[in-house]
């Protein structure tokens, strides 16, 4: 198989090089536990510990508020689930529309076993209203879970101000950082709980962590030998922290050369994208991720647009609803009010490390193509506003 | 996912389009769910008297087993007399396509039904009796057509003036 061209790096991208090397020797002779004596745990656990300073120290964070999880739906249950618990008094939590699953269906989830939970609505552009937040806080509020920049269609949220009047009011804050990490700074002073996976920053699945600030208490999710100050037990994953840790490097030492690269091939995209008939972006112009845009195209499915894509050697995704287990469009389109008569035809580009402007280009010239190809056999034509 | 003659059918569509001069139109499905499909037939007589489709073509919206299972219906159909045709099923299509992964098999029923609606449409236009199986699918069809356009009035009605960020 020929490469594709890829552009969906939200969905994961490609262990980098340097990260598989940084992994292989503790798949090989490093195989040491980390809470053995001697020296080949020694080794191990050193290997840890070098993962998590490296994450501290570019958070600008005490190695002790780094906790490892298998990725970031463990880190957000762990964040709201832990921080649930964990609470006396004050049982309400906030979150927005638009969140991942991983916190909207937890915060959910939290409901049912008797949290109220309050839900906050966004913009047509995707961002939440720091007023809104404001409003919804009440005397009892645990806990505020608004993630930082959105895996679908991109858009920035305000989390400094945020987290700012959650700390005053003695209202944890935490977000989801999983995109933003490593694409753009962090505000880390207003932040509580923060989660992040590796394998959206060319590192491997199933292993992430989540910031605990200090003071912070969580109730563990996993119980068992008290790794990870008792916070989530369980033998270290070795090989894959250490691939998290190079991967962190890797993006922090890199950050703003990539994310200037990105933002210039999201505009290019857009500029592209608005050049075909019967389009629009959906998200924020401007205050989004570099590496996200996402765009709805009039009389056409996204399913059958992301499969002609693939056939012509491109890799995209879609919020369409046929493309969806339950045959629902994406909750984040719906929240920021996609019209029905788009919301079936969405298209997420998102570039990453690898992206090359010749593949922005390729699929610049490819897409138009793809596009008429389904617009020739639908029963709607660009324009209409009837839905059947 | 989808077998090879699925991808064939996407790939190269039969018989997909508009038709210009239809004998009669069949249209099911709402945008909202995210499928719509519209099956044009022209109904001719043979030398026996016998109503042939002569000629079928469709107008799809909707992912890919909504659009390969279009063309392998309409394949399906084209040559045969009405009475053959309405007994056409979604499982025939899908039997022919090697099979569709079982969440799509609505996908597939949408192109059975939207063919009836234009046979149907074809006899009630023209005053004729109409079959029993046949009215009985009509019904069918007409109900899930209402319950989709209650379930998504509000949705359409809330919709109103669109503030995003169109291009
Ligand atoms: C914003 C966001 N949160 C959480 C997750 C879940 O992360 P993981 O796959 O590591 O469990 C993802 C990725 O799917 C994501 O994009
Ligand atoms: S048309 Fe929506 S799943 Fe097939």
């Amino acid at each position: 198989m020929t490469r594709p061209i890829y552009l969906d790096h939200s969905a994961t991208t490609r262990v980098a090089p340097e990260v598989v090397a940084a992994m292989e020797p503790y798949m090989g002779d490093r195989f040491g536990n980390p809470s053995s004596l001697h020296a080949l745990g020694r080794e191990a656990r050193a290997a840890v510990e070098h993962s998590r300073e490296t994450i501290a120290m570019h958070l600008g964070a005490n190695t002790k508020e780094i906790v490892f999880t298998a990725g970031a739906t463990e880190a957000n249950n762990l964040a709201l689930i832990g921080a649930a618990f964990a609470s006396e008094e004050r049982r309400h939590i906030i979150t927005t529309a638009i969140e991942h699953h991983a916190v909207l269906h937890t915060a959910q989830w939290l409901q049912s076993q008797g949290f109220p939970v309050t839900v906050l609505d966004v913009d047509a552009a995707g961002r939440v209203d720091v007023d809104a937040v404001r409003q919804a806080l009440r005397e009892d509020t645990l806990l505020v879970s608004i993630m930082a920049g959105n895996n679908e269609i991109g858009t920035l949220q305000p989390i400094q101000e945020i987290g700012t009047m959650c700390r005053e009011r003695g209202v944890l804050f935490h977000t989801d950082a999983v995109q933003a990490f490593g694409k753009v700074p962090l505000p880390m002073d207003s932040v509580d709980l923060l989660s992040v996976s590796a394998h959206k920053l060319h590192g491997p699945k199933g292993v992430g962590f989540l910031y605990v600030r200090r003071g912070v208490k969580l109730v563990p999710l996993l119980h068992g030998g008290g790794h990870e100050g008792g916070r989530r037990s369980g033998t270290e994953n070795v090989p894959s922290i250490v691939g998290l840790g190079a991967a962190t490097e890797i993006a922090f030492s890199e950050m703003e050369k990539l994310a200037t690269r990105l933002r210039g091939f999201r505009a290019r995209l857009i500029e592209g994208v608005a050049g075909i008939p019967g389009t629009r972006l959906n998200g924020h112009p401007t205050e989004s991720l570099p590496h996200i845009a996402n765009f709805s195209f009039e009389a056409i499915e996204g399913e059958g647009l992301v499969l002609k894509l693939d056939e012509l050697g491109v890799a995209v995704s879609t919020g369409s609803a046929c493309s969806s287990p339950d045959l629902e469009p994406s909750h984040v389109l719906r929240a920021i009010g996609v019209p029905m008569s788009t919301i079936h035809g969405s298209l997420r580009v998102s570039t990453g490390r690898g992206t090359t402007p010749e593949e922005i280009e390729a699929f610049l010239e490819h897409l138009p193509g793809a596009v008429e190809a389904l617009r020739a056999f639908s029963p709607f034509k660009v324009g209409d506003r009837r839905v059947h | 996912m989808y077998t090879d003659r699925v991808m064939d059918h996407f790939r190269n569509p039969r018989n997909m389009g508009k038709m210009d001069d239809p004998s009669a139109v069949g249209r099911v499905g709402r945008v909202a769910c995210g499928d719509v499909m519209w099956f044009y037939i022209k109904v001719e007589p043979d030398g026996d008297g016998r109503e042939i489709i002569t000629d079928v073509s469709w107008e799809t919206f909707g992912c890919t087993a909504a659009i390969a299972t279009s063309s392998m219906v309409s394949e399906i159909a084209k040559g045969k007399t009405l009475e053959e045709a309405v007994t056409i099923t979604n499982r025939d299509a899908a039997e022919q396509l090697g099979g569709l992964p079982p969440i799509k098999m609505h996908c597939s029923a949408l192109a059975a039904d939207a063919l009836n609606e234009a046979i149907y449409a074809y006899l009630t236009e023209r005053g004729r009796e109409i079959p029993e199986a046949l009215a009985k699918r009509h019904e069918r069809v007409a109900k899930e057509m209402a319950t989709l356009d209650k379930r998504y009035q509000n949705l359409l009605e809330a919709e109103g003036e669109q503030t995003g960020s169109s291009q």
